[in-house]
């Protein structure tokens, strides 16, 4: 019998696996057969909070694969994830379509909008494509107000409950399941994405554009083709938040959405789908943590009591990606990999 | 016959000409270097034939057909590789990620083959990791295969960009300055692969050195620019006794 050492490959198949060791197979079921069943042991508010993580983790990833691998700054994917909400509000309340065909469409809408975007951005970088991207957002979000007729304006506009099979999703319980689902394929799809050519061309044009195009790569193709992407992720985001709120408002899609999300990024990781889950997974647990937090020093010092309210979330959000800019560039993503590598190599230091 | 033709080539930045009336022939399969002192316009004529600078007059005939309103990626798949005078690398992805991204018109599967990862998007991974792999033998650089590239030394760097430009295996391949900032035993390691990339590989190169000593041991022709124009062409030999480029470039004996 040969002996297998960790980093023994037999053949190139081996080393572009996505799991790559038995381990981190095993790790993965356990993982998955842990989530899979939480609805039967965890309390109804954790669901609640994993449903809003999935659409946030999704969201993420699109944003992510557009700024952290393409390097293409956008402030506009709040907008891009209101399109795929109304896109999908509208085709489940006033046409009744059933969930998936609401749910592609999103994507497609958004990115049939995030390809328009695209092409007269190609040629804006870095604080010039942020404005540009900014002012699409806000551009959006009044559209979404003033065409009432169509998305019921400041009145906001309600989504059809999702029924798969006749069987309705009426509860954080079952739309868990949807909610899991779709996050999954996201993310493998897109991490396969990222690992071939696609992928790599993204990163050549974040890392040295000129050196990219002389390489080979098409770089106004792959830029439209990263917003494209981008935005067809949020468009399936934005269906997935609106079947999970049930109701949506103009005022769900500001640009201190789009804000948020490149928040939750920088604090993940930029250009990693790892680092993207844990940045929206931590984003969406800031605020309980700041509670806890805040219970924890009124109970040290009584005066504290009852001064907490949702404005120290905004001030944290500020507070922490100050300092994971200072103190930890490549995010949640990095410290978790160092960990990762310190056990690996157990005993030694390296 | 001539692999790569420049025809009255000039280049105007504004009212500085870079390049004027140029005149170049490269025939298959030898190695041709292009020298002159700082600010001659060599870089920028590489820059025309990769398409990167657009010359305001002249042509560039490549296997008798005009490139010059390609796009760079375009010439680049028609088989034009070039490495740059200063790293030019993508310093967040690996070796690997790197070479085969020199390999990227060679693919033929898109966005939705590479989400489902199976069938055609799988087969091509791994053929043309195979292909990198023969590079990656050939330029012995085995050892930093999984390796960040910003991590590397510079040495290995630029070997690791001559690479990235070898894995699109092109018909001619540009290297600017290949060797500057290297020591005598790296500066002969190049040497010797050039060599090879000739004989082994039947590659036209062309190079851009400033280590004259190297040029006339390895290359079949030279031109030489000063100021943008050419001076003088001709074997090693010839350009060594040529007094115009004693007198612009090479200097007395003593």
């Amino acid at each position: 019998m040969a002996i297998r050492s960790k980093t023994f490959r037999e053949s190139y198949y081996e080393d572009i696996k996505l799991f790559q060791t038995i381990w981190i197979r095993v790790w993965m079921v356990i993982f998955l057969v842990l989530l899979a069943t939480l609805p039967l042991w965890g309390n109804p508010y954790l669901i609640y909070l994993i449903n809003l993580s999935c659409i946030t983790v999704v969201a993420a990833i699109g944003l992510n694969l557009l700024v952290g691998y393409t390097g293409q700054i956008s402030l506009a994917h709040s907008a891009f994830i209101a399109i795929g909400a109304y896109t999908t509000a509208i085709l489940s309340s006033k046409a009744g379509l059933p969930f998936w065909i609401c749910l592609l469409a999103s994507g497609g809408m958004s990115a049939a909008v995030g390809c328009a975007l695209g092409i007269p951005c190609l040629r804006l970088k870095g604080l010039y494509l942020a404005m540009a991207t900014m002012s699409f957002g806000v551009v959006v979000e009044n559209v979404l107000i003033t065409w009432d007729k169509l998305t019921g304006g400041v009145r906001g506009i309600h989504v059809a409950k999702i029924s798969v099979l006749g069987f309705p999703l009426d509860s954080d319980n079952k739309l868990f399941y949807f909610l899991l689902i779709v996050t999954a394929l996201v993310i493998l799809g897109i991490k396969n994405l990222v690992r071939t050519r696609v992928g790599r061309a993204f990163i050549a044009i974040r890392d040295r554009d000129i050196a990219a195009e002389v390489m080979g790569v098409n770089i106004t193709a792959y830029k439209v083709m990263a917003f494209t992407i981008s935005s067809f992720v949020a468009g399936i985001a934005g269906g997935m938040y609106g079947y999970t709120m049930g109701y949506i408002h103009p005022e769900h899609f500001t640009v201190l959405l789009s804000i948020q999300y490149l928040a939750m990024i920088i604090v993940g990781g930029l250009g990693t789908v790892l680092g993207s889950i844990f940045g929206a997974v931590f984003i969406v647990l800031v605020p309980e943590l700041i509670k806890a937090f805040s219970r924890f020093l009124a109970f040290l010092i009584p005066a504290l009591k009852g001064q907490y309210n949702e404005e120290w979330n905004i001030a944290a959000f500020g507070l922490l990606i100050i300092l994971f800019l200072i103190f930890e560039a490549e995010g949640l993503n990095g410290i978790w990999r160092r960990i990762k590598t310190s056990f690996k190599n157990w005993p030694y230091t390296y | 016959m001539e692999h790569l033709e420049i025809k009255n080539l000039t280049l105007e930045f504004g009212g500085i000409v870079a390049l004027q009336q140029v005149n170049m022939k490269v025939r298959k399969e030898e190695i041709h270097a292009v020298i002159g002192p700082n600010g001659a316009g060599k870089t920028s004529l590489f820059n025309c034939i990769s398409g990167v600078y657009k010359p305001s007059q002249g042509d560039i005939l490549y296997e008798n057909q005009s490139i010059l309103n390609k796009k760079p990626h375009q010439i680049a798949g028609l088989g034009i590789a070039r490495t740059f005078q200063n790293i030019e690398l993508f310093r967040h992805m690996s070796v690997i990620d790197n070479l085969l991204l020199g390999r990227h018109h060679r693919f033929r599967s898109g966005p939705l083959s590479g989400i489902f990862f199976w069938g055609r998007a799988l087969r091509e991974e791994i053929a043309h990791r195979r292909k990198v792999e023969e590079v990656i033998d050939f330029l012995e650089i085995e050892k930093v295969r999984k390796k960040v590239v910003g991590t590397l030394p510079y040495g290995i760097q630029k070997r690791v960009e001559l690479g990235r430009a070898l894995a699109m295996e092109p018909k001619i391949l540009l290297l600017d300055e290949p060797t500057s900032g290297m020591n005598v035993e790296e500066t002969e390691d190049i040497a010797r692969f050039v060599l090879d990339i000739k004989e082994e590989l039947e590659i036209t190169v062309i190079m851009v050195e400033h280590d004259i000593a190297m040029v006339m041991d390895i290359v079949d022709w030279i031109t030489v620019l000063n100021f943008g124009s050419k001076i003088a062409e001709g074997t090693p030999s010839e350009i060594q006794t040529n007094p115009k480029v004693i007198e612009a470039y090479l200097g007395e004996e003593n």
